[in-house]
Parts: C-alpha cells; structure tokens; sequence
C-alpha cells in the first residue's frame, strides 16, 4: 500500500507543504520545480502582511521539512506535459524525461502581471516607475533609491494594475495587493519617516484578519496617505520624476503630483505553467486559472481521477491560505492513495 | 410681509425618496455599461476638457444616476466627445454613448434645449 506515489509540480508554498504532509504518512512524493531554487514567488519577498514575518523563515521552515526519504525533489525541471495513461499520471519535462505516479498535484502557482502591458502608466519607458516585486527586492538591500540613487522624498503606490481591469481582461481582484500596498508603505516610512508616502486607490479591501488594524496603523502612525483615484496618466518629468494624474474622487477634482519613485502594484495573473497544464487536461478555468470541480469541499479535486489542486494555480490566495489549502489537498490524495 | 434679511435656501440633500432614478434606467436601456461605472475617477482624470475647464464627467454620471439633473445640461455641454476617457475605463463604460445619451434624455425632459 505504501509505495504509492504522487507527482506534485511546482515547488511553491503549496506543492512543498502538500509534500511535507503527503510524505510524512508514508506516500512517495516526486517534487519538480522548473526553477533552481525552491520556494516559489515566496522568494520575492522579505517580509509578509498583515505582521511583517520575515518571508525567508517561513521558507526555509517548509524547505527544512523536506529531508524526508520520502520525498525527491527535482529542480531545474519544467513539466510541459502532463497526461493520464496506463494507469499512471505522467509528468513529461523539457528534455522529455517522464514521471510517472498514481496520482498528481497541481502546485503551479501564479505570476505577476506584466506591467509595460499598461503603456500609459510608463513602466518600462521611465526610470523611476516600478512594480511591487522591485520594491520588495529594493527593500531586501536595506535601500530604496530612484534609479539615480537618491532617496525619494515622495513616493506613490497605484493599486489594481493588471486587477480590476478590464482593459488587460482581468476582471478579477487579485486580493492581496491592497495590504500589500499598505505593508510597503509602512515600511518605507519606516525606512525614510521625512519622505511622503501615498496610496492611490479605487477600493481599500481590508478583508483579512488585522488587515484593517494595519491600514489604520499606517495612517496613525506612518502619516501614509490616500486617495480615492484611479492614477490615468503618468510622464517623466526633465528630472527624472514622474507626474502622475488622477482624480481626487471624493473631493470631486482632477489632481496631479509629482513623485520621485511610483511603485505599480501588480496583479496576480496565471502562471504559463498553470495555463498549459491545466488545458491539457481540460481543467482551465476562467483568466488561465485551474478549476477545481467545486468551491464547497471539492476545491480541491478536479473532473480528472487522480489529478488534485492546491493553491494559486487556482486563483489569488494569501500565504496562510495557500497553506492551508495545500494541507487540505494532501488529505485528499491520501484518501485517495488509499482507495486505489 | 417684514424681510428679516433671511430666505428659505434649497434643501442641501439627496431624496432618494423623490428623486427620478427612473431617467437612470432609461440610460441603460441606451448605454448598458453605464451600470457598470465604479467611481475610479479614471475618466476625469484623464479628461481633456477637464483641463480648462471644471468638467467632471464621473461626477455628471454620478448626478445623473442619483436624479440631479439641475444644471447638468450645461456642465454636459463642456465635454468634446473626444473619447479619451473610453480608453482610460477600467470596467469599460461606454463614457462617450453616455454623455451623447444624457444630452438626448436631458433635452427631451426639457432641462435645456441643446443642439443635437
């Protein structure tokens, strides 16, 4: 009984959890990561909301759990196909090496949206417009600088680029990037408590737990501020700067500022992983994402026999919720190895 | 009668109770997307008319659907139907059928005669 398998593809948050669990009772675990280094988009980030827990030791904490002889992981691995046949689930990589199991898991994951895909908010074409991810990788080095090194006496984050929108056919909201917005905020002024810090919105959606006491801590303490305006416009000033334009909504009048650093916060899209995989076995879902077969405690398994979900390759989820997700699917392969 | 320097002003308030929301649903009839409008302000903000002018077209839309129609033919008259706005929309609202629509409604309601 216990030399069943299951592929899980994508070391991420999910697929090393769900490996950690799956392990531990005494099931085969292959675990393939396309990249070099395991963690996922986790990597991407020093620290996490709503509590600023540092995001290497939630990291290092799942990658330590995998030492078990249970488990093997390949990296460096791209999965392009993946197939049921002869009774088995298979996982075909790049160089065509298979994996096969009696079960797969879906560990997939997300990207970030491409911002150069919203032309007029300038990414790309000035120096000083940025994503979220580069100021998070700004904020690992201890500096955050324009690009001609200075430090920025103002600073503006947009939320909803590439969410809500449906110019990019992202009608979605991808959830996290409000708090997200709020957590970099705060930590700039940590950083530079001189420097201005504002946030422009269409809605602040503080859904989580302590997400709204963050929002307020910001506002108290870090003198963050915001405004109810979706930015339309931005153009690079001779020096250097970036002129955004929005309308103060509540205040009914069009606003302009000058900024010396505006960060785009980016939404969370499908990976191309998630998308391929999830189209050949005819699971795709709506804007790329997986789909599992139900929302009320079949979130988890999909049409297919044998092939199980877990995380953001099914849509935009927190860390705690990606994990808590990927616990749920591990109980559900078990049972499943079980019953085969 | 004694003139105390005084005089009744107009009620500063949205009655929902009275207002005609009914001209709003006649709008959509025309313009669906006009229901799907979130306030973001991208429209405005983006506005050319706006910038030599106090034109706001996401506060115009806004009045027109809660039934405050006092005054919005001339503030609608500003507008150059360039159709920039249409390209900033993040929910894809028709701006520029809607504002072509609310002069129609707005004429035939005789709030002002204006010139198609």
């Amino acid at each position: 009984m216990k030399n069943k398998s299951v592929i899980i593809i994508g070391a991420g948050v999910a697929g090393i959890e769900a490996a950690n669990n799956i392990a531990e009772n005494g099931y085969n675990v292959t675990l393939i990561e396309k990249e070099n280094l395991l963690g996922g988009n986790l990597k991407n980030y020093a620290k996490l909301f709503p509590d600023f827990y540092e995001a290497g030791e939630v990291k290092n904490n799942l990658i330590n759990k995998l030492n078990s002889e249970n488990i093997n992981v390949y990296n460096n691995n791209e999965i392009t196909e993946l197939f049921f046949e002869n009774n088995k689930w298979q996982a075909v990589n790049s160089q065509n090496q298979k994996f096969l199991a009696d079960a797969a898991l879906l560990t997939t994951g997300f990207t970030v949206f491409d911002a150069k895909r919203k032309e007029e908010l300038g990414y790309g074409i000035y120096d000083n417009v940025i994503t979220s991810l580069e100021f998070e990788n700004m904020y690992k080095t201890g500096k955050i600088t324009t690009k001609q090194g200075n430090i920025p006496e103002r600073i503006a984050f947009l939320n909803c680029v590439g969410s809500r929108d449906e110019k990019v056919g992202n009608h979605y909201c991808s959830r996290v990037c409000c708090i997200n917005a709020v957590k970099q905020a705060s930590e700039f002024k940590e950083i530079y408590p001189d420097s201005q810090a504002y946030c422009f919105y269409m809605d602040m959606r503080m859904a989580g737990q302590f997400y709204e006491e963050l929002y307020r801590k910001s506002q108290e303490k870090h003198n963050v501020i915001y405004i109810r305006g979706r930015i339309s416009e931005a153009a690079a000033t001779l020096d250097n700067k970036i002129q955004i334009k929005s309308e103060d909504t509540l205040s009914g009048l069009p606003l302009k500022m000058t900024v010396d650093l505006l960060v785009l916060m980016v939404g969370i899209e499908a990976s191309i992983g998630t998308n391929q995989l999830a189209s050949q076995n005819e699971i795709n879902g709506e804007y790329g994402f997986a789909k599992s077969k139900g929302l009320y405690g079949n979130d988890n398994i999909t049409n297919k026999k044998g092939l199980f979900l877990a995380g953001t390759c099914k849509r935009p989820l927190t860390i705690p919720e990606t994990i808590a997700d990927a616990k749920a699917a591990a109980n559900q392969i078990i049972k499943y190895l079980n019953q085969i | 009668m004694k003139n105390w320097g005084f005089k009744i002003s107009q009620a500063r308030i949205i009655d929902l109770d009275k207002a005609n929301t009914k001209m709003f649903e006649d709008l959509c009839l025309k313009v669906p997307s006009a229901k799907r409008c979130i306030m973001c302000g991208g429209c405005s903000a983006t506005c050319t008319a706006s910038n030599h002018t106090n034109f706001n077209f996401r506060n115009c839309n806004l009045m027109f659907r809660r039934g405050q129609f006092e005054g919005l033919a001339e503030e609608l008259d500003k507008c150059m139907l360039c159709g920039k706005c249409k390209l900033v929309c993040p929910r894809g609202v028709n701006t520029r059928a809607i504002i072509y629509n609310m002069r129609i409604i707005l004429n035939k309601m005789n709030y002002k005669n204006i010139e198609l």
